[in-house]
């Protein structure tokens, strides 16, 4: 067997959840419709006047973001625990850590990046001015893939429980607030003329700090739920 | 002679010691309660800027208080047991853990009720109004994990597991709010007891006390019956005299 490196691991798993992705396509579509209702929603729900849904759109379209996010975290683990290609992962010399972070950033490309794809064209039904659109996506670009790990810690710790969704998202959206609040802020900072660096270096932070503690968390949640 | 400082990690002889010191907390407790009530009711004067409604802060500050100790100290436990493997540290920190809610609850409570008269409202998106929010949401996830696993030893450390990483988030979510909050609106009315009048304090400091020694009294009979239902097949339960007969 040819030696993978850490790196080759990595994007083996990347392209295995990819893959495995594309060939059911209709999840990902689900999620990313979710995320168009919900805030297509909001206009009905509170009136069609213009200022106002200018005023509220970065809010609307990253809670319906946080929301879709946790729709698809359940499926982050569970189709591989169900086939007991978790237990094999979890069997494999290489570093458990690694194969989570490729699965977390299979999962923000199935289901982070269509909502940032996506965010613009809600943006403009919002009537968001160009400048806001382009800090909204920079921090839904910054912000999602964090929603994903951090998901990922609960969507470890759920596995294979029952009522796991809902428990799911009991438990992360409390933990995502942060996110929420710099990636909305940054938005209403461009709005109203103000620097939007330390909002952005904050969520970079965020991110940072993710990207180093969440795969090793999420390691150790895995292996508290298979043993 | 060696102490063994580990005598009372074992849920069979902490059992025994936690039986003793209940009747003597909850005692206690109760008589604490009495003095800083009467002291705060009747002897600590009207507030100047306030009138009477200060006085909910007697139970208010305590309660908040020990909401966010209670979460650092069952945080604690959790990683202990998770470090450790010892069983009476994952008891301990679900044992603690409605006590928590409770209070966080009571502080959000009263502090609805503070506000009404002193702000004209019931709930402001204040800085430490939502954190105090967010710590109860974190207690009732907490909650809900430990309750929807059923093997207890998976539902201890992964519940364990989430606590820590709450406890990582806890100071971030609080500047995070703060952040928000100044960046939204004016900070609002502050309550800075740098004047208070020594009666107020001394009926804070004996609620605070009274509050404490109900968490200890009440985690601990809770943590028994914890005890109880998870090493019911034990010889040494079999022996309890309460079990017996």
């Amino acid at each position: 067997m040819k030696k993978s490196t850490m790196f080759g691991l990595l994007m083996l798993v990347v392209r295995r959840d990819l893959i495995l992705a594309m060939r059911r396509r209709a999840d990902v579509l689900t999620t990313l419709i979710f995320f168009v209702m919900v805030v297509s929603l909001f206009p009905l729900g509170v009136g069609p006047e213009m200022a106002m849904l200018r005023k509220m759109a970065p809010g609307v379209l990253w809670v319906a973001a946080l929301l879709s996010s946790m729709l698809s975290l359940g499926r982050l683990f569970s189709a591989d625990y169900l086939d007991g290609t978790l237990e094999q992962m979890m069997l494999a010399p290489q570093s458990l850590s690694m194969l989570v972070l490729g699965k977390m950033a299979a999962h923000w490309v199935v289901s982070g990046l269509p909502l940032v794809l996506m965010a613009p064209i809600l943006g403009l039904q919002f009537d968001m001015t160009g400048e806001a659109l382009v800090v909204l996506i920079i921090g839904l670009l910054l912000g999602t893939p964090i929603l994903s790990m951090v998901g990922a810690i609960g969507a470890a710790l759920t596995l294979g429980l029952r009522g796991g969704g809902v428990l799911l998202s009991l438990l992360v959206l409390p933990l995502c607030i942060p996110v929420l609040i710099f990636a909305t802020g940054a938005v209403d900072a461009v709005t109203s003329g103000l620097n939007i660096t330390a909002h952005l270096s904050l969520l970079g932070a965020f991110f940072v700090m993710a990207l180093v503690f969440t795969p090793w968390v999420t390691a150790q949640a895995l292996r508290i739920s298979m043993e | 002679m060696a102490i063994n400082w580990f005598k009372y990690a074992a849920p069979a002889t902490f059992y025994g010691l936690a039986g003793k010191l209940i009747p003597w907390l909850a005692v206690t407790s109760a008589i604490l309660f009495a003095i800083g009530l009467y002291i705060g009711f009747a002897v600590a004067p009207v507030d100047a800027q306030q009138g009477e409604f200060y006085r909910i802060i007697f139970i208010h500050v305590p309660a908040s208080i020990l909401s966010m100790f209670l979460y650092m100290i069952m945080a604690g436990y959790a990683a202990l047991g998770l470090i450790f493997n010892t069983r009476l540290s994952a008891m301990m920190a679900s044992a603690i853990a409605p006590t928590g809610a409770l209070f966080a609850f009571i502080s959000l409570w009263t502090g609805a009720l503070w506000g009404k008269p002193m702000w004209g409202v019931w709930w402001l998106w204040d800085a430490r109004m939502t954190s105090e929010l967010i710590l109860l949401f974190l207690y009732l996830g907490f909650i809900a994990l430990h309750a929807s696993i059923d093997d207890p030893r998976r539902a201890d450390r992964a519940s364990a597991l989430l606590a820590i990483v709450g406890s990582v988030n806890v100071p971030i979510i609080y500047f995070s709010v703060k952040w928000w909050n100044t960046l939204h609106q004016g900070s609002t009315i502050k309550f800075t007891g740098s004047s208070m009048h020594i009666a107020m304090q001394q009926a804070m400091f004996t609620m605070m006390a009274a509050c404490w020694l109900y968490a200890m009294a009440v985690v601990f009979a809770r943590v028994r019956t914890i005890i109880l239902e998870r090493e019911r097949n034990t010889t040494w339960i079999g022996e309890l005299s309460e079990v017996k007969q």
